[in-house]
């Protein structure tokens, strides 16, 4: 299934700039995914119900361009991930990683050549590195098994010294144990282990949640920094806004399996136009703008996320608004090439469960969009 | 007379820890993870532990709960509670203080709440063993209690698996508060949840204080959630206090370079795109010296200034 849009995101491909890295100047997007869906079977044996976690989702990353993914816990942010990295089949959708389709090249599962393009590096430094292996087998596995340790042993010691020195750690670090390294050095083995595939395409899942504060700058500094020095784009999935404005090139918000908006990080959170976008804005805490909390007006947010009556874009000749259709209005400068999915547009009805259905004044379990919230006053 | 019944309204502290050491005794060498830390808590007052994994945050709230277990040992300092000496406490006595004077929320709710349980099983217990109420009157304040934090009082039935997230951690919190203590620790409230969620539960947990009039212990390590909600706040590194002072001045004008380090680790949602530096990897401060006075109320540990851990270029950056 696909859909008519507005403002098509990928033809721009690259064109944001910011990336400096070899493959910015051409056209092709790194990855394309293009009306993506995916719904689970639920209920027993026979039951033929299924909830849907993702639904139409089109995103572009161009070569050398950080996207970070954005949404509360239960969006779908790490199903897409997971269809894209084919750890889960996608019920409908293309993924296009240079222009070439790859769920129709390797139809059943991924094959090697795939995962030498599309690496992902996971949330749990503890859980992902086997404690019963030197820092060196992750490493010499990964460049065994797609060949790129060279022909001699000497290279391949080179390439893996050069690995930790790209990372930031010390050659040395190559005898630790996984319990011998805190948790930014392990996420930085396992980012290694990524790069030494030599990937276009990086999938971070919140690769910094399960990380103290004080290191959590630092393995964002080096994601920019492989960005910047060696060209690599990646998906970068967070519920932290701060970290996405922070390392990402354009940001993408997620709700209820759907995109809801995208654009140029600091425009779109400067900018926010879709409620739920805003909704989660006005939920970071920053000391900055103390006193932040209003429930009048975090109710009327979400009485305008569950059952929005109008649209910010209903006068605009330009752009017109569908109720049945997700059409995408361009917000702002067309250079920011930010988008906000029309307000008026009314998902599914089984579309996958959200923390915002389930007002926390009101004890339904309801994940009905449609239901209309009443504005309440809550503390 | 159980010590929550100490008046409220005045501003002797509640809780005043004096030099507490406590060691994790190995059999070769032994850790001091909590090293000389001194603070007191006012009445209704929130107070703010902010630090790095590791740092001793949680082990001062396990030793005020007297939670600690071997090997870890409160070598040294006292910790009192409305003038009581919580360390010299007896097993009877520890019992009643425990709930009734100082409750504790931990970080993850999933695991705090029992799963084979009923909600409305497990907040009836505490009625039932700790203030001696028969079974229909602990059902009815059960009842009272989710409504306290706003979850329908037909949800005394499900089990824990059946609520949200974020539900979870309100049952949790109701409960804490469920015999009105007059201390409240919250030991990273909030870390498994989303943005959302957390800022609603935090605008719960300061509604409840107003109401109840209880003083918090809030641990984090998120800085900005800190400023927001505590009144003061102290930095902790290595076992020690590096810093403590009004959130809003620690937020303003952090002065230990650790603190600042901290404070540079959160990417700031407005203003222009500014590279952090964070705490590099490697750099330690050791023996640090007793707090002084930097400014009025504004207590810094004494540093060398050539151990500064970001490099003057970056320390707008850092210190935003």
């Amino acid at each position: 299934m696909s859909h008519s849009l507005d403002t098509p995101p990928a033809q721009s491909g690259a064109a944001s700039g910011t990336g400096t890295g070899s493959g910015a100047a051409t056209g092709t997007p790194a990855l394309e995914i293009r009306g993506l869906g995916k719904s689970f079977p639920i209920g027993g044996l026979f039951s033929r119900d299924s909830v849907r976690a993702l639904h139409g989702i089109d995103l572009t990353i161009g070569k050398g361009e950080i996207v970070a993914l954005v949404g509360e816990s239960g969006s779908g942010k790490s199903t897409l991930a997971r269809c894209v990295a084919r750890l889960e089949k996608p019920s409908s959708g293309e993924i296009l990683i240079d222009g070439i389709d790859v769920l129709k090249r390797d139809r059943f599962q991924a094959s090697k050549a795939f995962r030498s393009q599309l690496q992902m590096v996971f949330q749990d430094p503890f859980g992902s590195l086997n404690p019963a292996h030197r820092m060196e087998h992750f490493l010499r596995r990964s460049l065994s098994i797609h060949g790129r340790g060279g022909g001699s042993e000497t290279e391949t010691r080179k390439r893996l010294e050069e690995l930790m020195t790209t990372v930031g750690l010390d050659a040395d670090m190559l005898n630790s144990y996984p319990h011998e390294l805190s948790g930014g050095q392990r996420q930085r083995v396992a980012i290694a282990r990524a790069l030494a595939v030599e990937p276009q395409v990086i999938l971070a899942d919140e690769p910094t949640s399960m990380l103290d504060v004080s290191v959590r700058i630092g393995v964002l500094n080096l994601m920019r920094a492989l960005r910047d020095e060696q060209g690599i784009s990646m998906l970068y999935i967070t519920h932290d806004l701060a970290s996405a404005r922070y390392l990402a090139d354009r940001t993408a918000v997620m709700f209820a399996g759907e995109l809801v908006e995208e654009g140029e990080s600091l425009d779109l959170l400067a900018n926010p136009a879709h409620p739920y976008t805003q909704l989660l804005v006005s939920a970071v805490p920053d000391p900055a703008r103390a006193g932040s909390y209003d429930p009048v007006r975090r109710a009327e947010l979400r009485q305008a996320v569950m059952a929005s009556t109008r649209c910010a874009f209903h006068d605009d000749p330009h752009q017109s608004c569908s109720a049945e259709k997700p059409v995408r209005h361009q917000v702002g400068d067309p250079a920011n090439r930010h988008w906000v999915r029309c307000h008026l547009y009314r998902p599914w009805a089984a579309a996958g469960g959200h923390a915002l259905a389930s007002d926390p004044t009101e004890p339904t379990q309801s994940v009905e969009p449609t239901q209309s919230a009443k504005p309440r006053v809550e503390l | 007379m159980t010590i929550s019944q100490v008046s409220f309204g005045t501003h002797e502290p509640v809780l005043d820890v004096k030099n507490l050491t406590v060691k994790y005794i190995g059999d070769t060498r032994s850790t001091t993870a909590v090293d000389r830390v001194s603070f007191s808590i006012g009445t209704g007052e929130v107070f703010g532990l902010a630090g790095e994994s590791g740092c001793g945050k949680s082990t001062i709230a396990n030793s005020i709960m007297r939670l600690l277990k071997d090997p870890a040992k409160i070598a040294g300092g006292s910790i009192s509670f409305g003038g009581k000496d919580v360390l010299a406490m007896s097993p009877e006595e520890l019992r009643r203080f425990r709930w009734q004077d100082v409750a504790m929320v931990f970080q993850s709710a999933m695991n705090s709440l029992n799963p084979v349980l009923t909600i409305g099983e497990q907040i009836m217990d505490i009625f039932t063993t700790h203030a001696g109420f028969s079974r229909k009157e602990s059902l009815r304040r059960a009842g009272e209690l989710l409504e306290l934090v706003r979850i329908d009082p037909a949800r005394l039935k499900s089990y824990p698996h059946q609520l949200s997230g974020g539900m979870r951690q309100r049952a949790v919190i109701a409960m804490a508060v469920a015999l009105k203590p007059s201390l409240l620790i919250l030991d990273e409230p909030t870390t498994a949840l989303d943005v959302v969620v957390q800022q609603e539960i935090m605008a719960q947990i300061k509604e409840l204080q107003r109401e109840l009039g209880f003083s918090v212990l809030f641990i984090t390590h998120d800085m900005s959630l800190m400023v927001e909600l505590s009144h003061r706040m102290a930095v902790m590194y290595g076992g020690r206090i590096v810093e403590t002072a009004k959130a809003q001045d620690v937020y303003a004008n952090p002065i230990h370079p650790y603190t600042q380090a901290l404070m540079g680790a959160f990417p700031p949602l407005t203003g222009p795109r500014v590279p952090l530096t964070g705490l590099p990897d490697g750099v330690k401060f050791r023996n640090i010296p007793d707090l002084a006075e930097a400014a009025p109320g504004h207590f810094v540990a004494p540093f060398e200034p050539d151990a500064r851990v970001v490099d003057s270029e970056n320390l707008e950056g850092a210190a935003r």
